[in-house]
This record gives C-alpha cells, sequence and structure tokens, in this order.
C-alpha cells in the first residue's frame, strides 16, 4: 500500500469519529424531550390560593395554559408581566390561565402574585404531585393543553408574547407541536 | 498579588514549553550540541514555574483567599483545611493544573533518567512532551484560568460539593491523573521514534517500566474511585459503566494490551504497528477521558462544569489521532516485522489473541459510551446505553481474558508441544472442572459466574503449579528452603513472578466482582423504632432517629442494631446530611466489611409526619472485600516487578 493510501485511511476513519464528537456539542443530553406531548393531560385537582379548587376536567373545551412557577424562581420573574398581559388579552375567549406554585413557600408565593398584579388563578402544588405526574424538571415550565385536554406544547424556561398568542391559537385549532419550546432566558450569576 | 504571580508562571512555563517544543525543528533534525541544553533547561523551567503557580493556587485555598474566582467556588470558611488542600484538583481549573504539574513532572524525571540513552531520541522526547505541556498551559492561560480575580471580594466562598469530602479525594483523582500523564511518556517516545526513524527495540524497552507503572496507577485510581462510589455515593455499587466511569477505565485497556505485547515485540520482534498504534490510542484515549469530562456532550454523575475547554480537548485529540496515525502510516515501511507466527498453539499466539480480546472489550466500551451520540446523529433518537449492555457484552470477553490468563504464560514460545500442553494444563483443568461440578452440586447453576469460578480456579491452580515446579527444582539443586526457593525465584525473576502475583489479584478481583454481581440481596422497609427486618443471615432493629448539626451541614441519623444469628454485631447508623443551599440531601451510607459479605445499610427516607418512622434499604453484597484485596495484591505484584528485590535472604 502506497503512503498516501494510508494517510487516506487514517482520514478516513479520525474524521467521522471527531465529527460524531463534535456533533455533541449541538446537543444537550440533559434535555430529554417531554413524551407528554400529544398526550391527554394528566388530571390533578388544585386547591386554589384565593379559596375553592380547580379540576382540570372540568376544563374540557377550553384552552388551557398550564404555568408551573416559585416566586424565587428568576426567569418565572422575567415572564410575570408578561404573562398577566396575555391573559388579561385573551380572558374573553375559551382560554384559561392556571398558575402552579411548586417548591415555594406561601407567603413569598402571595407576595409575587400582588408584586405583579397577577388576576389569573393560581394554587399551590403541595408534595409537587402535580409537578411529578408532568415530569417538571425545572421552572418555569408551561403546557399548553388543547379543548380534548390533551397536551398540544411544552415550553421550558421564559416564553416570549408571540409564542404564547401561537401556541395559544394552535391548541384552539388542536394542532400539536412536535417538539418542546425553550425559552433562551439566561440568569447572570 | 498571588493571582499575579500564578498566571505569570503560567504564562513564562507557556513561552519555556514552546522554546521546548520548537528547539529540534529550528535545529532542521541535526544534532546540535545545544540542544539537549535546551531541552532540559525547558522541562526543568517549566517545573519550576508550574510548581509556583500550583503553590500559589494552594496557598489562596488555604488561606481561602476569595478574591480568586476559583476559591470562592471551592472552598469556604467552613472548609476544613484537608478538603481546602483537595480543593487543588475539586474543580476543573484547578485538576488541569495539577495535570500539567504532574505531566511536567514527569517529563522532568524522564528526561533526568534517560539522559544518557537515546541521545537522538531525546531532544523529540522533550518536544512532543513540550507540546502537550504547550496544550495544557494554553488552556491554562486563555480558556480556563485558575488565576481568575472576582470582584467584589465576597466574604465567603461556596464551598466543596460535599460528595467529594471524603478522604478519598487524596487518592482517586491524583492516582487516575498520575496514570493518565503516565502513559504521555511513552507516547512522546513512540512518537520521537516514529519522527526520527530509529525504530529499533531499544525505545520500547526504555517506555516499559513507564508503561507499568501508568497501568498501576490507572488500575488504583479505578479501584479507588469504585471503592469511592461504594462507601460515599451510597447506593450500594462500585461500578455503573457511567460514561465517564468509562473513560478512566478505557485507556486501561489498551495499556493492559501493550503490557503483553511489548513482550512479544522485545523477544520475536513482532507486533510493531501494533505496539505503537496501542501507544497512541491509550494516549488518545486519556484526552478524550478528559473531553468527555469537560464538555458536558454526555450525560454523566460526574460532569465538570461544562465549557470552551471541551472543543479545546476535541480539537487537540483529533491533532494527536490525525498526527499520530498519519507518522505511522508514512513510517510503516520500516515497520516490517520481522519473523512470522510459527504455531497457532505458542505463547506468541495466546499474548497475540490477549490482545485483540482487548482490542475488542476496549471498541465495545468505547462503542457503548458514544453510542448515544452516534444514535443521536444518525437517527435522532435519544437514548442510553447502560449497564446491561456492557455487562452482556464484555463479561464473556473478560472471561475468554481470564482463560488466555491461565494459558499465556506457561505456554511455550514459538510452538507449543503437546507435552508442554499436558504437563502445565492438565491437572488444573481437571481440578477446576471438578469444583466446578462440585459449585453446581451445590446449587450455582447460572453459566457466567459458574463459569468465572472455574476459571479463576485454573488460572490460580497454573500458577500455583508452575511456581510449586520451580521452587520444588531449587530446592533439588541448591538444596534451599521453601521458602527461600521462593524468594530465589522472586530475585531471580522478577518480571516472570511479578506477573503471576498480579495475575493472582486479578482472580481476587474477578472473585469479588463474581460475587457481588451474581448473588447480592437487597430489601426496602419502612420501620418504626423497635421493628426489625432480616435479610440473608442478617437481622437489622431500628432504634430510632437522631438529628445532629456539623459545623458545615446538619444530619439525621438512623440507629439500626445488626444482628447475625442472634449475635449482636453493634449499631450501624446511616444518614442523610442536609447541607445548606442543596436542595436534596446526601446520604451517608453504612457497610460492615466481612470477608465472606458486606452488610450495606442505606437510609433513603425518613418520615416527619408519623414521627420517627425511617425507610431503610439494606443489601448483602458477597465477597465484595476481594476486590480491594485483588487490588492490593496486583499492586504488590507490580511493585515486585518494578523493583526487584536485591536484598539478599537472610543467611546464618
Amino acid at each position: 500500500m502506497r503512503p498516501w493510501a494510508r494517510l487516506l485511511i487514517v482520514f478516513g476513519v479520525v474524521t467521522p469519529l471527531v465529527g460524531f464528537l463534535a456533533y455533541g456539542f449541538t446537543r444537550d443530553p440533559r434535555e430529554i424531550p417531554s413524551p407528554l406531548i400529544g398526550r391527554p393531560a394528566p388530571p390533578f385537582t388544585l386547591p386554589l390560593m384565593d379559596g375553592g379548587e380547580m379540576k382540570l376536567e372540568d376544563l374540557r373545551g377550553k384552552v388551557v395554559f398550564l404555568n408551573f412557577w416559585a416566586s424565587w424562581c428568576p426567569p418565572c420573574r422575567a415572564e410575570a408581566r408578561l404573562l398577566e398581559a396575555s391573559w388579561r388579552r385573551h380572558r374573553g375567549e375559551d382560554v384559561v390561565f392556571l398558575g402552579i406554585n411548586m417548591q415555594d413557600r406561601e407567603e413569598p408565593a402571595r407576595a409575587f402574585l400582588r408584586e405583579f398584579d397577577i388576576t389569573y388563578s393560581n394554587g399551590i402544588d403541595a408534595g409537587n404531585r402535580i409537578a411529578i405526574d408532568y415530569g417538571i424538571w425545572g421552572i418555569p415550565e408551561t403546557f399548553f393543553i388543547d379543548r380534548n385536554g390533551r397536551i398540544s406544547y411544552k415550553h421550558i424556561g421564559a416564553l416570549d408574547a408571540e409564542i404564547i398568542h401561537a401556541k395559544l391559537e394552535e391548541a384552539r385549532q388542536g394542532v400539536v407541536s412536535r417538539r418542546e419550546g425553550k425559552g433562551d432566558y439566561r440568569s447572570i450569576q | 498579588m498571588t493571582v499575579t504571580i500564578g498566571s505569570l508562571a503560567i504564562l513564562l512555563a507557556l513561552a519555556l514549553a514552546v522554546a521546548g517544543a520548537l528547539a529540534p525543528v529550528v535545529a532542521g533534525g541535526r544534532d546540535r550540541p545545544w540542544l539537549p541544553v535546551v531541552g532540559s533547561l525547558s522541562i526543568a523551567g517549566q517545573l519550576v514555574l508550574v510548581t509556583v503557580a500550583g503553590i500559589a493556587l494552594g496557598y489562596a485555598l488555604v488561606t481561602a483567599d476569595f478574591s480568586f474566582l476559583y476559591v470562592a467556588n471551592n472552598s469556604s470558611r467552613r472548609t476544613p483545611l484537608y478538603y481546602r488542600v483537595t480543593g487543588l484538583w475539586a474543580a476543573l481549573e484547578g485538576s488541569l493544573l495539577l495535570w500539567e504539574w504532574m505531566l511536567v513532572a514527569f517529563a522532568g524525571l524522564a528526561i533526568w533518567w534517560h539522559r544518557e540513552r537515546h541521545r537522538e531520541l531525546m531532544p523529540w522526547v522533550v518536544a512532543v512532551l513540550s507540546s502537550v505541556s504547550v496544550f495544557f498551559l494554553g488552556v491554562l492561560a486563555f480558556a480556563s484560568s485558575p488565576f481568575e480575580r472576582l470582584w467584589p471580594v465576597p466574604m465567603d466562598g461556596r464551598g466543596l460539593n460535599p460528595l467529594l469530602e471524603d478522604a478519598d479525594m487524596f487518592t482517586h483523582p491524583p492516582l487516575l491523573y498520575a496514570g493518565f500523564v503516565g502513559l504521555t511518556i511513552p507516547y512522546a517516545f513512540a512518537m520521537a521514534a516514529l519522527i526520527t526513524g530509529r525504530l529499533d527495540e531499544g525505545w520500547i524497552a526504555t517506555t516499559r517500566r513507564w508503561i507499568v507503572s501508568a497501568w498501576a496507577f490507572l488500575t488504583l485510581g479505578n479501584l479507588f474511585g469504585g471503592w469511592w462510589s461504594y462507601h460515599v455515593l451510597g447506593w450500594g455499587g462500585y461500578w455503573a459503566w457511567d460514561p465517564v466511569e468509562n473513560a478512566s477505565f478505557l485507556p486501561w485497556l489498551p495499556a493492559t494490551a501493550l503490557l503483553h505485547s511489548i513482550q512479544i515485540q522485545e523477544r520475536r520482534g513482532m507486533l510493531k504497528v501494533w505496539n505503537l498504534s496501542l501507544i497512541i490510542v491509550a494516549f488518545a484515549l486519556t484526552i478524550f477521558g478528559t473531553f468527555l469530562t469537560r464538555s458536558g456532550v454526555l450525560s454523566s454523575v460526574h460532569a465538570f462544569s461544562a465549557g470552551p475547554v471541551g472543543g479545546l480537548f476535541l480539537g487537540f485529540l483529533a491533532l494527536v489521532l490525525l498526527g499520530s496515525f498519519a507518522l505511522v502510516a508514512l513510517r510503516a515501511d520500516r515497520l516490517r516485522s520481522q519473523p512470522e507466527m510459527d504455531s497457532m498453539v505458542s505463547r506468541e499466539s495466546a499474548f497475540l489473541v490477549t490482545n485483540v480480546v482487548l482490542a475488542a472489550v476496549t471498541f465495545t466500551v468505547f462503542l457503548g459510551t458514544i453510542f448515544p451520540l452516534v444514535a443521536e446523529a444518525l437517527t435522532g433518537v435519544k437514548l442510553s446505553v447502560g449497564a446491561p449492555y456492557f455487562s452482556r457484552v464484555t463479561v464473556p470477553l473478560f472471561l475468554l481474558l481470564l482463560f488466555l490468563m491461565g494459558v499465556g504464560p506457561l505456554v511455550a514460545w514459538r510452538k507449543a508441544s503437546l507435552d508442554n500442553l499436558k504437563r502445565n494444563f492438565l491437572w488444573p483443568a481437571a481440578l477446576s472442572a471438578f469444583a466446578a461440578a462440585g459449585l453446581a452440586a451445590l446449587g450455582i447453576r447460572e453459566m457466567w459466574p459458574l463459569l468465572a469460578v472455574a476459571l479463576s480456579i485454573f488460572v490460580a491452580l497454573t500458577i500455583v503449579l508452575d511456581t510449586g515446579r520451580a521452587v520444588r527444582a531449587r530446592q533439588g539443586i541448591a538444596g534451599e528452603g521453601m521458602l527461600a526457593a521462593l524468594w530465589g525465584l522472586l530475585r531471580r525473576n522478577p518480571r516472570r513472578y511479578g506477573g503471576f502475583v498480579v495475575h493472582l489479584g486479578v482472580v481476587l478481583l474477578v472473585l469479588g466482582i463474581t460475587g457481588s454481581m451474581n448473588f447480592s440481596q437487597e430489601k426496602e422497609a419502612t420501620l418504626a423504632p423497635g421493628e426489625s427486618m432480616g435479610l440473608g443471615r442478617f437481622t437489622v432493629r431500628f432504634e430510632g432517629l437522631r438529628a445532629s448539626e456539623r459545623p458545615s451541614h446538619s444530619r439525621v441519623e438512623a440507629a439500626f442494631r445488626v444482628f447475625n444469628d442472634r449475635h449482636d454485631l453493634g449499631l450501624l447508623s446511616p444518614a442523610l446530611k442536609f447541607f445548606p443551599g442543596r436542595d436534596s440531601p446526601i446520604g451517608r451510607a453504612v457497610l460492615r466489611m466481612g470477608w465472606k459479605e458486606d452488610l450495606y445499610v442505606i437510609l433513603s427516607g425518613f418520615s416527619e409526619i408519623k414521627a420517627g418512622q425511617a425507610t431503610v434499604k439494606v443489601l448483602v453484597r458477597p465477597l465484595v472485600v476481594w476486590i480491594w484485596v485483588g487490588g492490593a495484591v496486583i499492586i504488590a505484584g507490580v511493585l515486585l516487578a518494578l523493583f526487584p528485590l536485591r536484598l539478599r535472604p537472610a543467611q546464618t
């Protein structure tokens, strides 16, 4: 075998190997796509902070915007004002916004709602039971549930206005997004 | 001030490393009188400067100087002195500095020891070592510096990751690094031999000790890692085939192959390209391991914080692989092996098969490790490869290796006669088959553990038989006593008998792994005080919970009284440790070790509602202790082979 042929073999073997390893940089191994998208939303009954309770099953026929949050979470803070604004814009329609507070204490949670003047319903997920059913990994995470009670979209991290409106519209029409979305909020350490 | 000294030392060392790397290039491949001088000065200067940088960082850690970002992130006022020191390698930047320091220290040793020999090779050895050093120093200077300032200076640091608060922080990482770095020396010699074209056997003999030492360090590093996992992480296991564990195991495999195949090259002048390739692969795998650990490309329990360093390591890996194998390809004409294999039944072929099997294990472990990447790149499917794959694929291969370990050292060179085979293997084979039948009769019916035990007995018997014969022969000739004869054998042929001792250690290791893999029992229960649960021959009785405050954390301890057939064996108190600023508690498992089995107790949780209840997981893991004993025996064997006993036997 000639030297250049041997060199070619070396390059032929090493290049794809390095390519695969380099490909690793384009993905996040900790991100596991939610198996819940396109499936019926796990049912729950949420005790509301203003009293009373909310049963997910009772919301059949409406589009549900389900947001998991905590008062200590910076991206939750970042999106809070926007969520309230979207709620005010859509509240006349057949849309329900529901906040689920988790891994938090009641006092700061209430302060958070007052601070951002949140008017949609919120409840506390004691013992993280709902969060576990929804496979929450980090907050905020938001689920869009269509009229038939099916999860049509999942978003990790802070939302922006276009996504909220687009995904509410899709949920209304029963369109399911194949991939979950990701907010680009970065906390400054 | 300290920050300035540290950064400056790194930059100066970088300049010296560049000089060392370029010197033979500037000399144009000719032998100049100034070359060795420049080489020695470069390496010595790097060693001094990197030591200064290390001391600067160590000083900052010990004095809790939080104007260092690194110190603030990995230490705190509450951190005890011991862990302030280990903070040197508790995170990415510091561990790279330790790596670099070991590299230049080993390089200094190598150049000092071998200064009289290999005059033509040495400038290139220095150049290759300096090039590797340039890479690490470059990373330390520009991408991931431990001498990053923090402003404003915080009042207190974040503290060490609590999982790293363990005595093994002093053993496992430095030993593993010593093994990784040790493999750089043979690599440098191999590259120098390729560049200069002096591909005779001289350099391989020189590097043998380095390969053996690096191998021993890797073995120890991995075993200490297993020990750490076993007694600190509290899940009852010592090995999980996690990507980063694989990363530290992978270089060990070609290093093991190398230990055997260089003997064939030394004796018969065969396998030159193979040995070079093994050296390159082993070195490349150490870089690959670092890449894996520092890039966050694969999900692992060990991952360091991801950063730009991953990309740099990948680039370096590509450079090493392409450059080294290109050299092999260009020099292939000079690497023709002299004789061909004479017979399939010979020591050469046994060693060769050993090598092929080890290469296969390397490949399967490597493939399993990066398979999630390949799968996602090609099909977009996310998956993870777990212990079942690795166990299923590697266990048969390891058992084949075990068999070869019995055959290889005793079968004759060139061509084994039927007589040679009968003489060495008839009795061990017969006896181990007999033992296997006995075990089967006792109720051990699964094939793999049965085979593992039978082969272990086979290997041990071959060693005992051969050594016994040699001892008898010495006794007959010299009229020595048995111990004196054994001592004499060790002295006369330390490589052979050191190797035997290593093999016996491996046999013990195999028995420990077999026992714990196949015959472990576990049970989990929630107990109220006074209640007990039984597992195997043990009964544990729950005595109650106790909360306490420690300087760095608060903990809840559960006391369990252990009984063994009604004998009171004392208290075991597993705990959950709650660290401020961390969400989930860290468990502290406790174990009671025995020659036959370990009893391992983990506190999984306790109830705050029904006060005083605890959920506990109890494991009985047979024979685990033999893994650690086997490791000690392996190291004893390596020491015998490396440092022949020069003492005379006691004479009257």
